[in-house]
């Protein structure tokens, strides 16, 4: 192996694959089989990067040769960068000497575009079968679907893979259109119902025999890009509300634009990633998912957007100041949930511990909850915090109460002082 | 206040408990055998460690508690937190003089003690999964050198036994001068002294595998470009990786010598 050829592949096509945020290596309950090598459980994160994400997989284009030319994407056809392209083997002994060493929990594999989608697709799938069958590799492996591939090869994917995933790209087939013409929406969807389709199959043949093969035991997901194209939140929520439902995925990845290109179309080079809306989707994503929200509690046609300085959870509450104040020793769990400050894992401590006395303000301290935000929406039996504080005065003592590392990004103004 | 010591064992810890009961100590402060020293007016009691005991503190536990809950009995002990002793006593005493299970009232102070404390010693058994950095000798020994807050090593045992089935792998604790070590067959409790810093280059080259070092120098690589510098965010990086960390992580070293 060439070693300064080798390092210098690598370096760009891990460059060239870090846009996409998926980074997830849990869902998936594979085995140790006959004295092999690795498993998969809830997935563990082996290091962060300077920019604070998760390195969990090995995750690398098998090459950054393309013949699309999506305007926000580093490797579009006509971007003046350096080409490169990995061997089978090479990727084959990069994820195993990783693997034995604990770097990672396995790979993470996507392909820029070369000849067709079938061609493409059809390698992908030779990397992630010759670890299975030749290494006995049981790490996780996430296939990344090459839209427009053919139903055959997205359903033998699926038997190595234990998670795949078709990128939307854009919020909408208009955005789509104006900056990736060579995709289209009809496409994803169609490569999406297909992996939905045989997911689904999958799940009932397992359930009527234990040993049949598993497909892609992690499920699927997808991920859009955010801030390059002007769709409201609602847009975005609506859409990725829609994956959960219909396509029962796993996870929708929100993945705020670094700009990349000088094309017209988008954000100049040097716009600040849109990193504070990107965390405002994923804690509405997590209430979606988790906390029993529908989507049109957290945005709606008079609320479009996400407050950015407070939490969508925090803005639910303060929309509906009239349910609360809610008595913290009688409240059910799903409605404990919602109140701001306490997460899933304190509403099951409250009523956990309520069963066996009754919970105090000095009790809910102690427990760790967020008492700066939870004071204004509960009270104990003799504990009444506050009075009737309207829904703006809550906002500004809670924000005066904290320290938001992103307070210098919540004002539209520049400060002068 | 009498004193009580034992071997600092957890089997010792449960004789401990089992004597305290036993012999109706009144006012037990149960601390370490090399650490102990008696009070002005107390008396001391020393325990010998007896597995009949233990077993039966144990059993009696068994039917008081949860699987889960008896987990975090012993992560909250292995957290090895000063006076952990007389917590444990006290939470034990507690759910013995209860007739329904009390292991989650999170109000009373043990109990929440114990919750918090096991999830501690759980995260920091999380790291040591996350950050062992395997390094490949010349006979195809994967070995690695931590030095965790707790004493974790007895509970990512099964982790790295599961995992790296068809290497042989140890997994040593510098702080406490023991090791795992897996032969393909088994994994073994290892006690010896080792020299904890390897990270020099010389040295790497005389025990470590030929492709060793292209493979640290290629994950040094690789965690260098899946940055993106327009994302910067070094305090939640340095949250997610604490820097006590670092000396053991080969992606961080390049960064250490610059």
């Amino acid at each position: 192996m060439n070693t300064d050829r080798i390092t210098e592949k690598l370096s760009i096509l891990a460059d060239a694959a870090k846009y996409d945020v998926s980074c997830s290596s849990s869902g998936s309950n594979r085995k140790n089989k006959n004295k092999g090598l690795g498993n998969t459980g809830n997935g563990i994160c082996h290091a962060y990067t300077e920019d604070g994400r998760c390195v969990s997989l090995l995750k690398i284009l098998l090459t950054n040769v393309c013949i699309f030319d999506c305007a926000y994407c580093v490797s579009r056809k006509s971007n003046d960068i350096k080409r490169a392209a990995f061997t089978v083997q090479e990727v084959v002994d990069l994820t195993i000497n990783f693997y034995r060493r604990n770097y990672i929990e396995g790979l993470f594999l996507s392909s820029g575009i070369f000849t067709s989608a079938d061609y493409t697709m059809e390698r992908l799938i030779k990397i992630a079968k010759k670890l299975r069958t030749e290494e006995n590799f049981n790490g996780y492996i996430h296939l990344k679907t090459i839209p427009g591939a053919s139903e055959e090869l997205i359903k033998e994917a699926g038997l190595w893979a234990d998670r795949l995933s078709v990128n939307v790209e854009m919020p909408t087939e208009k955005s789509l259109a104006l900056l990736a013409p060579d995709k289209t929406q009809k496409t994803m969807l169609q490569s999406m119902e297909h992996l939905k389709t045989a997911i689904i199959a999958n799940r009932e043949e397992k359930k009527l025999f234990k040993k049949a093969p598993s497909f892609a035991p992690a499920g699927q997901s997808t991920q859009m890009v955010i801030g390059a194209t002007p769709e409201t939140d609602l847009e975005i929520l609506y859409l990725a509300n829609g994956f959960y439902k219909k396509f029962n995925m796993k996870r929708v990845y929100y993945s705020g634009y670094v700009p990349v290109s000088n094309d017209n179309r988008l954000p100049a080079i040097g716009t600040p990633v849109p990193m504070v809306r990107e965390n405002r989707l994923y804690q509405a994503d997590w209430l979606l998912r988790f906390y029993g929200f529908n989507v049109n509690e957290i945005v709606n046609l008079e609320n479009p957007l996400l407050d950015i300085d407070i939490d969508p959870k925090l803005s639910w509450a303060l929309r509906n100041i009239h349910l609360f104040p809610l008595d913290i020793n009688m409240v059910d769990y799903q409605l404990l949930m919602r109140v701001p400050g306490i997460g899933i894992q304190s509403a099951k401590k409250i009523c956990a511990a309520r069963k066996f006395s009754r919970i105090t303000w000095e009790h809910l301290k102690k427990l760790g909850i967020a008492m700066n935000r939870t004071k204004y929406f509960i009270h104990t039996d003799n504990v009444f915090e506050k009075k009737d504080w309207q829904p703006w005065q809550i906002k500004q003592f809670i924000l005066s109460d904290g320290n938001s590392k992103y307070k210098p990004n919540f004002s539209p103004q520049i400060n002068l002082f | 206040m009498n004193t009580v010591s034992y071997d600092g064992s957890f089997d010792g810890l449960l004789t401990a408990v089992f004597e305290v009961y036993e012999y109706k100590i009144e006012q037990p402060f149960i601390c370490k055998t090399n650490i102990a020293s008696v009070s002005l007016f107390g008396k001391l009691h020393c325990v010998h460690t007896d597995e009949t005991k233990s077993d039966r503190v144990l059993k009696k536990l068994k039917d008081k508690l949860s699987r889960n809950a008896l987990l975090q009995l012993r992560k909250t002990f292995l957290s090895e937190i000063k006076d952990i002793e007389n917590v444990l006593l006290r939470y034990i005493q507690y759910v013995l003089a209860n007739k329904i299970s009390v292991e989650n009232n999170f109000s009373h102070p043990d109990v929440l003690m114990l919750q918090q404390t096991s999830r501690k010693v759980d995260r920091e058994k999380h790291r040591m999964e996350a950050f062992v950095r395997f390094q490949c000798t010349k006979d195809n020994l994967y070995y690695a050198i931590i030095q965790p807050d707790y004493n974790v090593l007895p509970l990512v045992s099964k982790h790295f036994e599961d995992r790296y089935a068809d290497q042989r792998w140890l997994i040593y604790d510098g702080i406490r001068k023991v090791g795992l070590y897996y032969d393909l067959e088994k994994v073994e409790e290892v006690f010896m002294h080792f020299e904890t810093d390897l990270n020099n280059k010389d040295q790497l080259k005389a025990i470590y595998d030929e492709k060793e070092e292209l493979y640290q120098s290629l994950w040094q690589q690789y965690f260098q470009s899946v940055n993106i510098k327009a994302r910067k965010n070094t305090k939640l990086h340095i949250q997610h990786m604490p820097k006590r960390y670092w000396r053991n992580l080969v992606e961080k070293k390049v960064f250490n010598k610059q």
